[in-house]
């Protein structure tokens, strides 16, 4: 028996741009590791960082990791659209289809997977408790769990950039192209292995915020007030647990096949890969909703901040969103039309989604009835809003366009397609998460970043979304259908040039943000927040200290109304001074997060190389790992009152002095 | 009066590019086409109803409400039932109507749905395999890869599978495509209104040859120049046989166009059993549109001739 399974030399890629990338990794991480030893960092970032518990760092982490993420699959976006600019009139290109290929499926999951809903979930993690009143989640070291479970996935998938390769069968990897017999290779492994594990982290982080909005709500905080952030995120969450299940079961399906010669969705023994197809999409559609509704919740808060009103309709905002939710699940066969169903059943699903136009028009008309009569501040989260509610009006339109069978029929897999799931997805969530990134940037950190080039960032963003996309529905009703590698067609070429030249755009978008955040940190003592309310805010994290207390509310606040910091202000019993505090129960850092992580990223690699004794010990490792963290004695801790009164003073000091 | 100006260039910007769309799913050249085109114009302009409405609200809105113009400001204004029924009430009408349109048309432009002609039809059995498109016409006897005519206002009814892979097929200005499964067998229905040479390609990701895998879909003017046609592909006289087939199953990439004079019987059914069991064939043979006739040279598996007796003795009885 081979000790290291299917691993051998031939395993790295000899790829030019593979090794620059890796050269360029290496360099990068042994930068990091010896600046990080110098400074006599580690042991820092260990106690006080990978460790925590607090969902307000497991937040900024989390974001972390999207960011980081969204730099690698943006590198991967604009591989393609240079590829598909140089590689027109039958030229070849610079990337072969053995490259190419894992280029778009990287693409896809990365985005997907480990940049969208790490950034969401990180943004859910830092504020939900704060807004529902509460000192943490209910489960903090679960937390803590479901975010290295993230990581090892995100790692899993930049493994397969230098040993073996990643899948080449789209993101959503159907079979029989994903089963063993055409994809042989390591790459669907990578990607079984990368999804399962982080998927599980999902569904944990699921659970663990359904309970803490269930039942850690701040006294008086009926479930029909909570802040509408919260309430899209409850919404995500119940998708989460409902759908990533499926995920969880399609992939495993997919894994018997391809280790143990099961047959699901093979094409002979009675497999059929339709099965697949289905279970999928019933998840992959619940996801996309997983992805938007809290963007939606982002926008409702800052339409509101920043308009100086209550929202418009909070009632209706949150019927619209479980609508949004039910609906969800009763669509997913619009992503296969023409797979053969007959007419009544294309029919129903095509209705079911259009269906879904209604909730979210009725959203939108809310955020513009809460602009009426408001007192509008332009800041750099309302840009975004401004943004999306443009962007995603056409995305909108022509995804009720898809949802007809009959213009799917000719527009399916096309790159009409692309554009529109692109113009949801970059117009609705991704909008979304960087306004609320803006927005809620000073709560988190304490400081705020330079405006001007939050506005660069985003007019490049904005202006180079329109380049970037508005072609490629041009290039769908032109013929062009989707992952060609490259093409010969001259009337294509222009709108593949103008294509092009829109991803720069956004490219110049992000390099504006990455030195909005460089530079807010290198001026950061100017920058302060040291009131804790910056924008005027309505619910109650804008009552903190910015960044907050690690405990986060000394005294547990009583809710008397929706907007309930605003009424705490109005009532005047904001920053109340406390003669006495109570000692608060906090959970202790934990170092069984990232060593099952570490545990669960060995498993993974072990498997997709079969190298089964890494597998079986790296498993056990993890069970054992549990047993102790389960049996552990020492996971909490007091804060003491003198302490707290300190902090709290300290606190009130400076909004006093603001 | 700006508005106005801005919507008659906004026309002119959509009319000069539907008119640039040519050899797309917006230059349609037969009827499915053609009707899909107009549904999508159709829909677009019902949406385009709420749509520029809440963009120019929404830019008006900012700009009107903005800090410091000193217009009406009710920071506790939050619910008005007469605007909440509103803003329910017009996307549920728009939907409603789109929804009715999309039953009807949804059925009207069913791919399975034979298209009504007093020309009889043309049956063309296609195969995906990796990566090039065979098409094999039963009625005549012939085969090609990668090439596929059929003459101009006939109908055509395609019968679909893949040899391993899924895969779409779709001639964009012809109109629907569909997917070519292993083991299964789709149908599509088109016809071309006038001649011409229309692109035809794979519009599913299939692995890394996807991207040769087009092939020319050719209409000719009437069926006599169809039957010339068919003579040339008669006088190449190879013979697609098991063996010949199974050379063309392996995977290549960007093939060239070949014709074949003479196809295996049953061939076609070959393809699909190959993934199917025994109770798979009764099924598929158990539908009413093969119960009468079978294709010639298709061996009926064992338990399909018992059970064949035994209605045989239950009529007799």
């Amino acid at each position: 028996m081979n000790l290291l399974g299917k691993l051998s030399w031939d395993a790295i890629p000899h790829d030019p741009i593979v090794l620059v990338t890796l050269a360029i990794v290496a360099i990068g991480g042994a930068a990091l590791f010896v600046f990080m030893t110098l400074a006599k960092k580690w042991g820092w970032l260990w106690r006080e960082w990978l460790t925590s518990v607090d969902h307000k760092r497991l937040g900024i982490m989390y974001i972390i990791l999207a960011l980081v993420m969204l730099v690698r699959g943006f590198a991967d976006a604009i591989m393609m659209r240079t590829q598909l600019a140089v590689a027109t009139n039958g030229s070849e290109g610079y990337l072969p289809p053995h490259h190419y290929d894992q280029i778009f499926t990287a693409h896809g999951v990365i985005m997907i997977i480990f940049m969208a809903m790490p950034f969401m979930i990180g943004l859910m993690n830092i504020i939900v408790p704060l807004q529902i009143g509460a000192r943490d989640v209910a489960f903090p070291f679960l937390n803590n769990l479901s975010f290295w479970l993230a990581v090892s996935g995100a790692l899993l998938v930049n493994i397969s950039l230098g040993l073996g390769e990643f899948a080449m069968t789209g993101w959503v990897a159907y079979p029989p192209l994903s089963g063993l017999e055409f994809s042989p290779g390591t790459g669907v492994d990578y990607y079984i292995w990368a999804l399962q594990i982080s998927g599980i982290g999902t569904t944990l982080t699921g659970v663990n915020f359904l309970v803490t909005v269930l039942k850690m709500r701040a006294p008086g905080m009926k479930l029909m007030e909570m802040p509408i952030f919260t309430w899209t995120c409850t919404w995500a969450n119940v998708l989460i647990v409902a759908s990533f299940p499926i995920l969880t079961a399609a992939l495993a399906m997919l894994t018997l096949d391809r280790y143990l010669d099961f047959h699901f969705f093979t094409n002979d023994l009675g497999g059929n890969s339709m099965m697949y197809i289905n279970l999928f999409w019933a998840w992959g559609h619940p996801e996309v909703y997983i992805l938007v509704l809290p963007a939606f919740g982002m926008f409702s808060e800052i339409v509101s901040t920043f308009s100086g009103k209550r929202l418009f309709g909070h009632k209706s905002m949150i019927y619209a969103s479980g609508v949004i939710s039910l609906l969800g699940f009763i669509v997913w066969l619009h992503h296969f039309f023409t797979m053969g169903s007959s007419a009544n059943v294309n029919a129903f699903f095509g209705i079911m989604t259009m269906i879904i136009a209604i909730p979210t028009g009725v959203k939108l008309f809310n955020w513009l009835f809460t602009m009426y009569k408001g007192r509008i501040r332009m800041t750099v989260p309302m840009y975004w809003v401004m943004g999306f509610m443009i962007t995603f009006s056409i995305g909108g339109m022509t995804g009720v366009l898809l949802a007809i069978p009959g213009a799917d029929y000719v527009l399916h897999n096309s790159l009409f397609l692309i554009a529109h799931f692109h113009n949801t997805i970059i117009g609705g969530a991704v909008f979304g998460y960087l306004a609320g990134f803006a927005f809620w940037f000073p709560k988190a950190m304490g400081f705020h970043l330079d405006p001007k080039l939050g506005k660069v960032s985003f007019w490049c963003w904005f202006i180079g979304f329109f380049l970037a996309f508005m072609p490629l529905y041009v290039l769908g009703f032109l013929g062009m259908t989707r992952r060609l590698n490259h093409t010969d067609n001259p009337d294509w070429n222009v709108w593949l040039y103008i294509a092009a030249v829109g991803a720069f755009v956004i490219a110049i978008g992000i390099a504006a943000f990455v030195l909005q955040l460089i530079l807010g940190f290198k001026n950061k003592d100017k920058n302060l927040d040291k009131t804790g309310d910056p924008w005027n805010g309505h619910t109650l994290e804008w009552s903190l200290a910015s960044p907050p207390q690690f405990y986060n509310f000394a005294k547990i606040p009583h809710v008397e109304d929706l907007d309930a910091f605003t009424d705490m202000k109005e009532k005047g019993t904001a920053y109340q001074r406390h003669a006495s505090y109570e000692p608060i129960h906090m959970p202790s850092n934990t170092n069984a997060g990232p060593i099952m992580g570490l545990l669960a990223t060995a498993m993974g690699f072990a498997l997709i190389w079969h190298i089964w004794w890494l597998a079986g010990a790296s498993f056990i490792g993890l069970i054992v790992a549990f047993i102790f963290r389960a049996y552990a004695s020492n996971t909490d801790y007091y804060v003491q009152p003198d302490e707290v009164a300190r902090i709290e003073n300290e606190h009130l000091d400076n909004v006093a002095k603001g | 009066m700006l508005t106005r100006n801005l919507s008659k260039v906004a026309l002119a910007a959509l009319v000069a590019l539907l008119a640039g769309c040519q050899g797309g799913v917006l230059d349609p050249k037969g009827q499915i086409g053609v009707m899909e085109k107009e549904l999508i114009i159709t829909a677009t302009i019902l949406m385009l109803l709420v749509v520029v409405p809440v963009i120019l609200m929404t830019l008006y809105f900012a700009w009107k409400y903005r800090e410091g113009r000193g217009e009406a400001y009710e920071p506790k204004w939050s619910h008005s039932t007469k605007i909440e029924t509103v803003v329910w009430v017009i996307p549920i009408i728009i939907i409603a109507i789109l929804g009715v349109i999309t039953y009807k048309s949804t059925h009207a432009l069913n791919p399975y749905k034979p298209i009504e002609s007093e020309e009889e039809p043309i049956t063309v059995e296609v195969v995906s395999l990796n990566w090039k498109w065979l098409f094999i016409y039963p009625d005549l006897g012939i085969a090609t890869v990668n090439e596929l005519a059929f003459p101009a206002n006939v109908p055509v009814n395609f019968k679909i599978t893949s040899a391993g892979t899924m895969n779409s097929f779709f001639i964009p200005q012809l109109g629907s495509q569909i997917y070519s499964m292993a083991g299964m067998e789709t149908k599509l229905h088109l016809i071309a209104d006038e001649p011409g040479t229309f692109k035809g390609i794979s519009a599913n990701y299939s692995g890394h040859g996807f991207t040769g895998m087009k092939f020319e879909a050719i209409a000719t003017p009437t069926r006599e120049d169809f039957q010339e046609w068919v003579e040339g592909v008669k006088a190449s006289g190879e013979t697609l046989s098991t063996e010949r087939y199974e050379e063309l199953v392996e995977p290549t990439e960007y093939h060239p166009v070949e014709y074949f004079a003479s196809v295996k019987d049953g061939l076609y059914f070959d393809i699909i059993w190959e993934y199917m069991g025994d109770m798979g064939r009764i099924d598929f043979y158990g539908k009413p549109e093969y119960g009468a006739q079978l294709p010639e040279g298709v061996i009926l598996p064992q338990r399909e001739q018992k059970s064949t007796t035994h209605e045989a003795e239950e009529a007799s009885h």
